[in-house]
């Protein structure tokens, strides 16, 4: 390997190493013309064509995920706005189903108000023509008790003429006064 | 006739402290010197010349075999393939002659740094151990091929005396100057140019196979008795110049391709 490095002209005095040898040139021109011509006819079109290939796919892609973001965000847009909507919507339906509750509460309030007004009148009505029917029997008998009493006590029958003088009936007027006064 | 006449020359014997009496067998010109390894018909074909022709063959054989079927979800290979050339392409000829006007130079400057960076890297590959561009006449052809270009294009672009305004730097504001200039860029441009873009590589890739030759037999010869020590540092300097010259070999690859460039930038810009 080292005795490879050191390689001795075998005759005369070497010349300038600035003077080029003929054939060298020569070989020199030959190895470069081949190493140009294969670069310059097959090799870098072939590569130039490919990376012209891999630019275009590349932007492609590009241009292909552009679009599809595009696309993406309408379709965010479309479906926030859809979604706006139906909470927009939801928030009306319970709006009026809060309405219509609170109206139908009211109605029924109304209702059942009227209701037990009618009751609670009934209720007086027929309380207040019990009272009346029971006072209207009270009277007569009380009358007809008193009369007989004050007969016996009398001792004659006062009672048509009790009964055409009014004396009892207003009596017992009277009485209910008093007893309504203390009331 | 064939290359181990020349490994012949080299006497393994010789080691410092030992009695024969030889002396360093220093490298130098001499081991820019190949004999044929053989004759075609009065044709001496040599060892560099051979480099050259399996250089080609490499950059052409990885290419085809990265770009040959290019794929755009691309191998292992073809990526690799892709950073190299994109990075002539977009970092050294977009960035200086711009897409526009850069891209009909692309393949030229994607030769050039392939070619010439594989030429460089010969120069420590074990039983190559050679950089191609040492011996002149390569970068000499390349730097023609450019110089061409360049003049051509200059023509092209600015017809007869537009070239020599272009290459003369003709600038009226110069004033009394102004014939001086113009000879000095005439020279410059025309005639030094192109010397100094072969010789720049050429130089470098000489120098470092002169500096790795030296370290490399220096290893060998210093390694005798208490002088040991002294071969284990020759060696470590060896090793250190190959990583060295690897560094080297890229830059000046790219370098000659980035000049290039500027030439041919000088040729497209408009004249006032």
């Amino acid at each position: 390997m080292i005795a490879n490095l050191v390689q001795l002209a075998s005759e005369g005095e070497p010349q300038s190493p600035l003077i080029p040898a003929g054939p060298e040139l020569l070989v020199g021109a030959v190895a470069f013309a081949i190493v140009f011509f294969f670069f310059w006819k097959k090799l870098l079109p072939n590569i130039n064509k490919v990376l012209e290939e891999r630019r275009a796919a590349i932007e492609g892609g590009i241009e292909e995920a552009d679009a599809m973001k595009v696309e993406a965000q309408s379709v965010l847009e479309q479906y926030k706005a859809q979604l706006a909507e139906a909470r927009h919507e939801a928030a009306r339906l319970r709006q009026e189903a809060q309405e219509q509750g609170a109206v139908l509460i009211a109605e029924m309030r109304a209702e059942g108000q009227r209701q037990r007004e009618e009751i609670v009148a009934t209720g007086h009505a027929q309380i207040e023509a019990d009272r009346n029917a029971a006072a209207q029997n009270l009277r007569q008998d009380v009358g007809k008790l008193a009369t007989e009493l004050a007969g016996k006590l009398v001792g004659e029958s006062l009672e048509d003429h009790a009964r055409q003088s009014r004396v009892i009936d207003r009596f017992l007027d009277e009485l209910e006064q008093k007893a309504e006064a203390a009331r | 006739m064939s290359a181990d006449q020349t490994q012949l020359a080299f006497d393994w014997s010789c080691r410092i402290l030992s009695d024969n009496g030889c002396g360093f067998p220093a490298p130098g010109l001499h081991s820019f010197l190949f004999e044929p390894i053989a004759t075609i018909g009065g044709f001496e074909f040599n060892k560099v010349m051979l480099l050259a022709l399996i250089t080609t063959a490499l950059v052409v054989t990885f290419f085809w075999a990265a770009f040959g079927k290019a794929k755009v979800v691309p191998g292992k290979l073809q990526l690799v393939g892709e950073a190299g050339y994109d990075f002539v392409r977009r970092g050294i000829v977009y960035e200086t002659l711009g897409k526009r006007e850069g891209e009909k130079y692309v393949p030229l400057m994607v030769s050039l740094f392939f070619f010439v960076w594989i030429m460089n890297i010969w120069s420590v590959i074990p039983l190559a151990q050679f950089p191609v561009s040492s011996a002149i006449a390569f970068p000499m052809v390349l730097a023609a091929i450019v110089y061409i270009t360049w003049v051509a294009l200059t023509f092209k672009k600015h017809g007869f005396v537009g070239f020599f305004k272009n290459v003369t730097g003709y600038d009226k504001s110069l004033g009394g100057v102004l014939p001086l200039v113009m000879v000095i860029e005439f020279f410059s441009n025309l005639i030094v140019r192109p010397f100094t873009h072969a010789v720049r590589l050429f130089a470098n890739m000489f120098a470092g196979h002169l500096m790795l030759v030296m370290f490399t037999v220096a290893s060998w010869y210093l390694m005798n008795t208490y002088m040991i020590p002294a071969a284990g540092v020759s060696f470590v300097m060896t090793v250190a110049m190959i990583l060295f010259e690897l560094f080297v070999q890229a830059v000046q690859a790219y370098v000659f391709v980035l000049l290039a460039c500027s030439y041919i930038q000088g040729a497209l810009v408009e004249h006032h």
